[in-house]
C-alpha cells in the first residue's frame, strides 16, 4: 500500500506544526521522517494514521493506494500505530494486549477463538516473546514492552504500519538490537512503514529513505546515502552528523579555506556562497604546507578511542574537528599542542547541486 | 562516638519528644474519636440486645432506614455517572470553560450544606421560583422524598469526579488512542480500556459518596421540615434525641457508625489496592532485555 500526502498544513492556536507539506511513501517501502523536535514529524505520523486532523483545505489530500482517507477515522484506517510509550494496556496479559484488535472485531469479522489463538501465537513467535503471554506489560523490560506493541499493531494486519520514536524511551544498546531486527522484520514482511526518529543514526541504518524535516516543513527527500552524502541545505548536513564551516571560496575544483565560520542557525535554509562545509572525515591534517590550500591549526585534545581518532584541534577563530583514520595518527604521530596545516579534500557549497 | 550513633543523633529527634508527640496524637484521637464511638455502641446496648433490636424494629425506624437507602440509592449512581463523564470531559479533551467547571464542581465542598437545602427551598419551595408551576402540576419537592433525595445529590456530587480526574489526567489517553487505533469502537474502548483502568478509583469514589449519601444531616434537614415520612436515618437520630428516647437514638446512631466503620475499612483496602496499582505504573521492569 502506498502512502501519498499532500499539501498538508496543521496549526495548533498560532503554532504551525506542519506548513504545507507533500510526500509520497512507495508501496512496501520503510521511510523514516527525521528531525529535531519540533519539526513537525510526529504531527506528520499522527495524521497518516488519523489521530490527529489537518487544517481544511480544498486542495490536501491523504491517499492510500491512490484513495483518500482523510475523512476516514482512525479505526477505519487498518493501520497499525506503535507508541514511544508503548501504550500497552496494562490490566491486560501479553496475550490479550496482542488479542485486542481481533476480538474487537464486529461480530461477523471476528475470528474464532481457536484462531485468535493460533494469530497470537504465532505473532510471539516472532517477537520471539513465545513464553510470555501470560505476563503483565508491568513485568516485562523496556525493549520486550515495545515488541509486544508492535506485535499488537501487527495482529490486526495493517496495509501501514507507523511508528513513532519507538525506540526513543530505550538505551542504547536495546536500541541497537531492535533496530536491525525491526529492518529484518520489515524485509521479511514488507508492510508499509513510516518511522519517526530525531537519532539520524537510527534513521539512516534502517530507511530505504529518509525525509529530514525542520520547522514545519520537508527539508530533503532521499536514500540515506544521497542525504548523507548530498545534503540539500545547511540544515541537512549539520543535522546528518558533524561539520565544520569555513569561510571560503571554491577554485578550479579546489576548497580554499580563509577561516573558520560558526554555523549560524538563523540563517535557515539560506545559502551563503561563501561558507564552506566540510565533514570532519573530510579534513586533512599535514605537518608542512604541501602547496594545497590549508589553514593554520593547533592540535588541542586527541581521542583514539573508536573506529577513527577524533582529533579538536584548535585556529584563531575557533575549533575544527576532525576524524582521522587511526593509521594516519601513527603516521603523523601528533601530540597534543602540535602545529599542523588543515586542508579539505572535498567541501561543499550550497549553490543548488553543486559539490566537488 | 561512632558514625552510626552520630547520624541518628542527627536524623532523628530525642526519646522524650518522641513520645510526647506519638502520645499526643493517641490522645487526641481517643478523646475525640474513639471513646464517641465506644458511647455510642455502649448507650445503644445499655438496655440490653432486647430494647436494641425493639427500637430498630420500630416502622419509623424502618421508613427512615428505607428512605435513606433511596436517597443514597439515586444519588450513588447519578453522581457516578457525572463523575466519570465530567472527569472523562476533562481529563481527554481541552475546552473552553474547563477551569469553570472544574471549579463549580467543588461547589458543593464549599458552601455549607445548611445553604444547599436553602437553595433548593428558594427554588422548589411554595414561595420559591418554581413553587407556582409546581403546586400547579401538584408536584410536591420539598418537604418530601424529591426535596431529600435532591439535596443528597447536592451534597455528594464533588466525591466520584474529584477522585477521577487526577488520576485520569495522570493515565493520559494513549491507551485509548491505541485501542482506537486497533479498530475498536468508541464504547468498546470506554469498557475494555478505560473502565479497567480506573475501577479502583472509582469504587473509592462511590464508597465515600455513599457513605455521605447516607450520614448528611445539613441539606436535608432544611428540606425534609421535621415530617416522619422524610426523616432519613441521620434526622431520625436527632428526632429521637429531641424526644428524650437515648436508647432508641443511640441504636439508630449505631447503625450508622457502623456504616462509618464498613466504610473505613473498604477505603483503606481500596487505598492500598490503589497505590498498588500505581507503583506497577511508575516502576519499570526490572530489567532491560
Amino acid at each position: 500500500m502506498s502512502i501519498e500526502v499532500q499539501r498538508i498544513s496543521k496549526s495548533f492556536g498560532a503554532y504551525k506544526a506542519l506548513d504545507d507539506v507533500s510526500m509520497k511513501v512507495n508501496d512496501g517501502e520503510l521511510v523514516a521522517l527525521l528531525g529535531p523536535s519540533g519539526s513537525g514529524k510526529t504531527t506528520l505520523l499522527r495524521i497518516i494514521a488519523g489521530l490527529e486532523t489537518p487544517d481544511d483545505d480544498d486542495r490536501s489530500a491523504i491517499l492510500f493506494d491512490g484513495i483518500d482517507v482523510a475523512r476516514q477515522r482512525v479505526g477505519q484506517r487498518q493501520v497499525g500505530f506503535v507508541f514511544q510509550h508503548y501504550a500497552l494496556f496494562k490490566h491486560m496479559s501479553v496475550f490479550e494486549n496482542i488479542a485486542f484488535g481481533l476480538r474487537v472485531r464486529p461480530r461477523g469479522q471476528r475470528p474464532t477463538n481457536q484462531q485468535i489463538h493460533d494469530k497470537v501465537s504465532e505473532l510471539l513467535k516472532l517477537i520471539q516473546l513465545e513464553n510470555f503471554g501470560r505476563r503483565y506489560p508491568s513485568q516485562l523490560s523496556g525493549g520486550q514492552r515495545q515488541r509486544v506493541a508492535l506485535a499488537r499493531a501487527l495482529a490486526i494486519e495493517p496495509k501501514v504500519l507507523l511508528l513513532d520514536e519507538p525506540f526513543g524511551a530505550l538505551d542504547a544498546k536495546v536500541r541497537q538490537g531492535l533496530r536491525n531486527w525491526l529492518r529484518r522484520l520489515h524485509d521479511e514482511i514488507h508492510v508499509t512503514s513510516v518511522l519517526v526518529t530525531h537519532d539520524q543514526e537510527e534513521a539512516l541504518e534502517v530507511a530505504d529513505r529518509v525525509v529530514v524535516m525542520n520547522q514545519a516543513r520537508i527539508e530533503q527527500v532521499g536514500t540515506p546515502e544521497e542525504v548523507f552524502h548530498q545534503p540539500a541545505s545547511e540544515f541537512v548536513i549539520d543535522f546528518l552528523g558533524n561539520v565544520n564551516v569555513f569561510h571560503g571560496r571554491i577554485e578550479q575544483g579546489q576548497a580554499v579555506l580563509s577561516g573558520l565560520a560558526a554555523i549560524d542557525r538563523r540563517l535557515g535554509g539560506e545559502r551563503r556562497t561563501d561558507h564552506l562545509y566540510v565533514r570532519p572525515h573530510e579534513l586533512e591534517i599535514e605537518r608542512h604546507k604541501n602547496g594545497v590550500p590549508s589553514i593554520e591549526a593547533r592540535v588541542s585534545r586527541i581521542n583514539p578511542a573508536g573506529a577513527v581518532a577524533k582529533i579538536a584541534l584548535a585556529t584563531s577563530d575557533g575549533d575544527i574537528q576532525v576524524d582521522l583514520p587511526l593509521e594516519r595518527l601513527e603516521q603523523l604521530a601528533l601530540h597534543a599542542g602540535d602545529e599542523v596545516y588543515v586542508s579539505a579534500k572535498k567541501a561543499r557549497v550550497f549553490v543548488p547541486e553543486y559539490v566537488i | 562516638m561512632s558514625a552510626t550513633a552520630k547520624s541518628r543523633r542527627a536524623t532523628n529527634d530525642p526519646l522524650w519528644l518522641r513520645i510526647v508527640l506519638i502520645g499526643i496524637s493517641f490522645a487526641f484521637v481517643g478523646v475525640l474519636l474513639v471513646l464517641p464511638l465506644v458511647v455510642v455502641f455502649t448507650e445503644a446496648l445499655r438496655h440490653g440486645l432486647g430494647t436494641y433490636l425493639t427500637s430498630l424494629r420500630q416502622p419509623a425506624a424502618w421508613q427512615a432506614i428505607k428512605l435513606t437507602l433511596i436517597a443514597a440509592g439515586i444519588s450513588v449512581p447519578l453522581n457516578l455517572v457525572f463523575g466519570v463523564t465530567a472527569s472523562w470531559a476533562i481529563a481527554k479533551f481541552d475546552f473552553r470553560g474547563k477551569s469553570l467547571l472544574i471549579t463549580l464542581i467543588d461547589l458543593p465542598f464549599a458552601v455549607s450544606p445548611v445553604i444547599s437545602g436553602l437553595i433548593y427551598m428558594l427554588l422548589f419551595g411554595m414561595q420559591g421560583l418554581f413553587g407556582k408551576t409546581l403546586a400547579a402540576w401538584d408536584i410536591e419537592i420539598i418537604f418530601a422524598i424529591p426535596g431529600v433525595v435532591l439535596a443528597t445529590v447536592f451534597v455528594t456530587f464533588p466525591f466520584v469526579a474529584r477522585e477521577l480526574i487526577p488520576l485520569m489526567q495522570e493515565q493520559g489517553n494513549e491507551e485509548e488512542q491505541a485501542a482506537l487505533s486497533l479498530g475498536a469502537s468508541g464504547w468498546q474502548t470506554f469498557w475494555r480500556v478505560t473502565l479497567p483502568n480506573i475501577k479502583w478509583g472509582l469504587l473509592y469514589g462511590v464508597i465515600l459518596c455513599n457513605a455521605r449519601a447516607m450520614g448528611e444531616f445539613g441539606a436535608v434537614s432544611v428540606v425534609a421540615g421535621h415530617r416522619d415520612r422524610t426523616n432519613t436515618v441521620p434526622l431520625y437520630v436527632e428526632a429521637l434525641y429531641n424526644e428524650f428516647n437515648a436508647p432508641a437514638a443511640f441504636a439508630m446512631a449505631s447503625i450508622l457508625a457502623l456504616l462509618g466503620l464498613v466504610t473505613l475499612a473498604a477505603k483503606t483496602y481500596l487505598e492500598w489496592k490503589l497505590q498498588n496499582q500505581f507503583r506497577e505504573t511508575l516502576e519499570p521492569a526490572a530489567a532491560e532485555v
